[in-house]
């Protein structure tokens, strides 16, 4: 078997397409980070809360009323994306204009509140869910055994990046969008709603980050503190490829998880601050990330 | 006249005794610190529910020991060695805590165990795991109650090589419980015949396991073991399962895992798996009474750290009662002269390093149809005699053991 550095090269495709995996949920939540930041210019720290309530939804759901993983995976986003719209027309709303500071400190405070309830009431060891029975068992490829459902939520990720990117990027809406961020007074005039707009948008934002929640729950632990710990990592992908940067953020994402899986074969110690040494490197040549406009 | 004198001097003396044994319990009030994880990866192993078993405690003491009153006071430690130790400082030199009881992360109990010793406090460190809070760490100022990573590779990691399981593959969490626990289970693989053909340290905590899951499928080992804990044992017991590394032949070995942990995985996917533990809820007729109180209290089964943290409140406050005083070597002596029996432990003592020594139980989690309830978990396989699980003084690094 042919090694590179010591480490077999089979094993090292099988780290890539790992990568490529970790680097999906990455690209979703960075993606709803970017569509946030991008539109709004709100730094949305309440992201990682989303993502973990659209997780503990399903769960709950499942438990409480037997809607299984399909149901799931369409209602969850909606309902936590309802929730997002609440918060915006409720909070944020209040706070628009200010620096970026305030929204940040807000929407911090929103997802410590929300981290806190959820652990007194659930814990931290994680609440129990199957995966639906469909996906039981996996691809044997010639280098690995990859289990069905991660290649599902490879396809879902990258799906929901693409027609992200395409709705904003290429569409009418995508245009309103963009164009009542820019500048609202004159999109009024045209008739556009455009504080709807704005609620909708942050909604939308938060449903991708629950929609990764809904793909994350069969596969990790699901608990109130999961958010936590990935929401830095995202932000820092989302500096790197540059704020506000759709499609930025989704190469971004799937870069880093390919970095960061590569750093574990050869020295896990370091996988945790990979992403970070990356971000400072992209800062010092590139202020503005690879994919962000220069200022 | 002389009578007269001898009967003053002596009545003064008295007096001056009654005195100095009253002021033997300091601002008359014995108060308790409780240090845990309280929010995070390690809250539900003893967390709130560890503080309820301290007040259980304290409650069985009426609220007073010698008519001084018993105060608790708690902070969360965030897995955080320097936040803890600036609570723990002001704790001693501020308020008086005369006892630090909890002590999770074994980072944190590391940095809060030098502080007791600089200012001569006393903690029982209940939720630990890393052997060496009583080795190369030990002070005269604390007490290794519950468990520790010694007894947790002598039991699993024995049981596993001797079923044949001769290469392993560590999977370790990168600190000092990891290390420790990594070592300690290095060592008994070795001087039973196996080999460790290969380590991977994760960063603390970690979510995905799937890239070291894949790593320790293809290394060939026959035994995958985890030095980790909380979720992210759970976690990676989770990934295993889906990555199939059991079905491809290989045994996972957990090294530490909490009976909530196994509730979390439930038996479906935790059957089988053999672990060490301190204790069992449901191991004879005084911890199942214990147990059904601490139910009532909470809602849930208690874990070994919950017993041991109500157990050793319990042995600490008789000490503080027998001897008259809060003060820290003379209740510590008075603890080691006293054996432990009750709902924990049979025969317990503790050792001039700090080292509470009790028997150790090697349990495999139930089947599904073995299991009657959702907290019926374990069957009981061996128990492991205390002087057999635990580092013998002989081979002790801890500068308070004496060399003959």
């Amino acid at each position: 078997m042919s090694m590179i550095l010591g480490v077999p090269v089979a094993v090292l495709f099988g780290q890539l397409l790992l990568g490529i995996i970790n680097g999906a949920f990455y690209a979703l939540l960075s993606l709803g980070l970017a569509v946030i930041f991008g539109l709004l210019k709100i730094i949305n720290f309440a992201h990682g809360a989303m993502y973990m309530l659209g997780a503990m939804v399903t769960v709950i759901m499942f438990d409480a009323m037997g809607i299984n993983y399909w149901v799931a995976l369409v209602l969850a986003p909606l309902v936590v994306g309802c929730f997002g719209v609440l918060l915006e027309y409720f909070l944020l709303r209040r706070i628009a204009g200010q620096d970026h500071i305030y929204s940040l400190l807000l929407t911090f405070g929103v997802a410590l509140m929300i981290q806190g309830i959820l652990t007194n009431i659930f814990g931290v060891s994680g609440l129990r869910y199957s995966m639906p029975e469909i996906f039981q068992g996996g691809f044997k490829l010639d280098f690995m055994f990859l289990p069905y459902y991660r290649a599902w939520v490879i396809f879902m990720a990258l799906l929901v990046c693409f027609g992200t990117w395409f709705m904003i990027e290429k569409t009418k809406l995508g245009s309103y969008l963009r164009a009542g961020t820019e500048d609202a007074q004159l999109m009024q005039g045209f008739g556009i709603n455009v504080p709807l707009l704005i609620s909708l948008t942050y909604g939308f934002g938060v449903m991708i980050a629950a929609f990764a929640g809904v793909l994350a729950a069969p596969i990790y632990s699901v608990t109130p503190v999961m958010g936590s710990n990935l929401l830095i990592v995202v932000f820092a992908v989302v500096v790197i490829g540059g704020m506000g940067s759709i499609a930025g953020a989704i190469i971004t994402g799937l870069l880093m998880g390919v970095i960061e899986g590569f750093t574990k074969v050869f020295y896990p110690e370091f996988s945790s601050a990979v992403i970070f040494l990356v971000m400072v490197v992209v800062l010092l040549i590139r202020p503005s990330g690879l994919f962000g406009k220069e200022a | 006249m002389t009578i007269m004198k001898k009967l003053l001097t002596t009545a003064i003396a008295s007096a001056m005794m009654v005195g100095s044994a009253q002021a033997d319990i300091s601002d008359d009030t014995v108060k308790i610190g409780y240090l845990a994880d309280m929010s995070g990866t390690y809250r539900d192993l003893a967390g709130p529910n560890g503080l309820k078993a301290l007040e259980m405690a304290i409650a069985d003491f009426g609220g007073k020991v010698n008519g001084a009153k018993i105060e608790v006071v708690s902070a969360d430690d965030r897995n955080n060695p320097d936040s803890s130790s600036s609570t723990v400082r002001r704790w001693l030199e501020n308020e008086n805590v005369d006892l630090v009881a909890g002590m999770v992360a074994s980072s944190v109990t590391i940095a809060v165990t030098k502080l007791l010793e600089e200012n001569d406090g006393l903690g029982i460190v209940s939720g630990s795991a890393a052997s060496s809070i009583t080795n190369e760490h030990c002070t005269p100022n604390h007490i290794h109650y519950v468990y520790d990573t010694y007894p947790l590779a002598n039991g699993t990691a024995k049981a596993v090589v001797q079923e044949g399981g001769k290469e392993w593959f560590i999977l370790t969490a990168d600190y000092a419980f990891g290390h420790a626990l990594e070592g300690d289970v290095t060592r008994v693989v070795e001087e039973n015949g196996g080999k460790v053909i290969k380590t991977a340290r994760h960063p603390f905590p970690t979510s995905d396991f799937s890239s070291y899951i894949l790593q320790a499928q293809s290394s060939g080992a026959d035994v995958v073991a985890l030095a980790n804990a909380g979720s992210d044992t759970t976690n990676a017991i989770t990934t295993a399962g889906e990555f199939g590394l059991t079905q491809s032949g290989q045994t996972l070995a957990a090294l530490l895992l909490f009976l909530t942990d196994v509730h979390a995985l439930g038996v479906n996917s935790a059957q089988g798996i053999q672990l060490t533990t301190g204790w069992y809820w449901n191991m004879n007729e005084e911890a199942r009474k214990w147990a059904d109180r601490f139910m009532d209290e909470t809602g849930v089964r208690p874990t070994m750290v919950h017993a041991g943290i109500y157990s050793s409140t319990m042995q600490y406050l008789n000490a503080v009662k027998a001897t008259g005083s809060d003060d820290t070597q003379t209740v510590r002596k008075q603890m080691m002269d006293t054996p432990i029996n009750d709902m924990f432990a049979t025969n317990g003592r503790i050792r001039e390093d700090g080292r509470m020594v009790h028997d150790m139980y090697l349990a495999e989690v139930k089947t599904p149809e073995e299991s009657e309830n959702e907290w019926d978990l374990y069957k009981i396989v061996r128990t492991i005699p205390g002087d057999e699980a635990y580092r013998p003084l002989s081979e002790s690094k801890c500068s308070l053991v004496s060399k003959n």
